[in-house]
């Protein structure tokens, strides 16, 4: 039980999706702007990743692995991956409508986002078995989540002040991001994970 | 359209990582030196131009409603032959670019590629769309990489010209250093193009 | 520029495409994998021996691996006799995250060499642990009379510099190997 703790812990703060692992950097800079963007965001992408690493280590284990086709884990994953988004869309619109609306264009880019695939991949590649990867997934989402709410607090907080022209925009919000990696990294050393 | 405007028009006017601000994974994670830098844009590009390349000559075979799901398979078979390939014969560039290989195919620049210009053009103009993106992408995380393991690693393409003894500023090698680096890089460049509109 | 007719997105045409897509998809990534299959092994055979050799005194040729004490151990010979066994340990107390180390005893039992195998620690401290200066402090060394733990614990090793508990994670993966190549011995 507290191996499951600590590599929630862990998954979170010392090994942050986006601080430390670099996955999820074009939402995490594209949605920032906007608290309540980022919350809506941040919740999706818990959905989604979670759903979907745990159809693909299915797939994986029953059904790529038994044929001998492991190499196909590409293909498969990401194509899991946008079904799965496709089909998250469509409940979405029956059953909540503002919530389809709030999260409007940015539902169908968490195809896009590196962050699911990754750690579809990632678990994969650690050899963790389901209960594992579920718990590492839902860590890492809410890693993630962490990591954009706090950036778009600090984002909403910048467009008061005067920024020279040139540091507009991505400069401004890339070197801020670098300082929040830089306050992620006093986590280091935290937790010694059991596996 | 020339095919030599679609190749040039990915290294500065179109550059993906300055100017569009596309493919931010890849460029942070895979530029701790330069020639890090350099193969993951290879990489990338060598996907891009094969994929530009068949979704371009299968564009009036694959369904609109599909097509997303179309490229999508496309993109991944390449990334996937890319993988291999690299695992039998570059092994050492391969444990280094680690999970940034497969995560090529998310990379939002091959598949904003396909959508916006291999569905719309011939074979020949897709290939140097691919071929100018991907070098401009490639020069990009080349420039980053270049930047990043100099402050942090007194060398450049694994040419040390800092001795060794000597302390560098470390944290350009780690991802703060990654986020402000390119920060940085892109000021510059917006001051540039400030200066000219001027 | 004439916009030429594209195939209608009737159920049955996107099944069939789609379908047909992946089909040669699958065929391609298929055909590669198998090409490729032999030389990504032997890149794997390759590192594997030169990690060996590299930790290892001269020998003729490598036993069968055995687990001891949850490490992996592989014996090497010159002929019929064992001239020293090889242990792949890991720490999982490493600044970063796991250290993985390659330890070659000699017939003896002494450490001959260590390589490191993977680590995650910080760039300029505690990834000096693959630093000769460092690590081949114990080399020569017999577990028995030669304290494996850094001085600050009462040990004979130098850590690094600033970088103690990099040092410690690497000594407690090599005391780790010390235990199973002892429990591997009997």
């Amino acid at each position: 039980m507290t191996g499951y703790i600590l590599v929630f812990i862990s998954a979170i703060l010392v090994n942050n999706i986006v601080f430390a692992q670099f996955l999820g950097i074009c939402p995490f800079l594209g949605v920032s702007n906007k608290v309540s963007t980022s919350v809506g965001m941040g919740a999706a992408v818990l959905f989604v990743m979670t759903l979907a690493t745990t159809v693909t280590w299915l797939l994986y284990n029953l059904v790529l692995i038994p044929l001998n086709i492991g190499f196909m884990q590409t293909v498969a994953y990401i194509l899991v991956i946008a079904a799965l988004v496709q089909m998250v869309e469509i409940i979405l619109k029956k059953v909540s409508q503002p919530l389809y609306q709030a999260l409007g264009v940015f539902l169908p880019l968490i195809t896009t986002n590196c962050a699911v695939l990754g750690v579809a991949i990632l678990v994969t590649q650690k050899n963790y078995n389901l209960l594992q990867s579920v718990v590492y997934t839902i860590a890492t989402a809410l890693g993630f989540f962490l990591a954009l709410v706090i950036f778009a607090g600090i984002r909403e907080r910048l467009e008061l002040y005067e920024i020279p022209e040139a540091m507009k925009g991505a400069p401004i919000a890339l070197v801020t991001a670098g300082l929040l990696a830089l306050a992620f990294m006093g986590f280091t050393g935290l937790i010694a994970v059991p596996w | 359209m020339s095919a030599w405007k679609e190749f040039t028009k990915g290294f500065i006017k179109e550059n993906p990582t300055f100017v569009l601000l596309l493919g931010m994974c890849p460029t942070l994670g895979t530029t701790t030196s330069s020639i890090n830098g350099l193969s993951m844009g290879l990489a990338a590009t060598v996907v891009l131009i094969c994929s530009n390349c068949v979704i371009s000559m299968l564009k009036n075979v694959i369904p609109d409603k599909v097509r997303i799901p179309g490229f999508i398979v496309v993109i991944a078979s390449f990334v996937t032959v890319v993988d291999l390939v690299m695992q039998a014969y570059l092994p050492d560039l391969y444990e280094t670019l680690g999970l940034f290989i497969p995560l090529i195919v998310v990379n939002c620049i091959i598949l904003g590629r396909a959508e916006a210009f291999a569905s719309k053009n011939g074979v020949l103009l897709s290939a140097a769309d691919g071929l100018g993106i991907g070098l401009g992408f490639t020069m990009s995380l080349t420039i980053l990489g270049s930047v990043r393991e100099i402050l942090g690693n007194g060398s450049v393409f694994g040419f040390q010209f800092i001795p060794e003894n000597i302390d560098k500023i470390l944290l350009f090698i780690m991802p703060p250093g990654a986020f402000i680096a390119l920060g940085f890089l892109i000021a510059f460049v917006n001051h540039i193009k400030n200066r000219k509109a001027a | 520029m004439a916009d030429k007719k594209k195939l209608e997105s009737s159920f049955k045409n996107m099944l069939i495409v789609l379908a047909a897509i992946s089909l040669v998809s699958a065929l391609a990534i298929g055909f590669t994998y198998t090409k490729t299959k032999p030389a990504a092994e032997k890149v794997q055979l390759e590192k594997s021996k030169k990690a060996l050799e590299a930790v290892l005194p001269a020998f003729e040729k490598l036993g069968d691996k055995y687990e001891a004490e949850g490490c992996r151990l592989t014996p090497a010979y010159k002929g019929e006799e064992l001239v020293g066994t090889a242990v792949e340990a890991v720490s999982k107390k490493g600044f970063g995250g796991d250290v993985q180390i390659l330890v070659g005893f000699d017939a003896e039992g002494r450490i001959h060499n260590t390589a490191v195998l993977s680590i995650k620690e910080t760039p300029g401290l505690g990834s000096n642990m693959t630093n000769p200066k460092f690590k081949d402090q114990v080399n020569g060394k017999d577990p028995e009379n030669f304290k494996l733990s850094v001085k600050k614990d009462g040990g004979d090793v130098d850590a690094i510099t600033a970088a103690t508990i990099s040092s410690r994670a690497f000594l407690d993966a090599l005391n780790k190997a010390v235990a199973a190549y002892r429990s591997g011995k009997k």
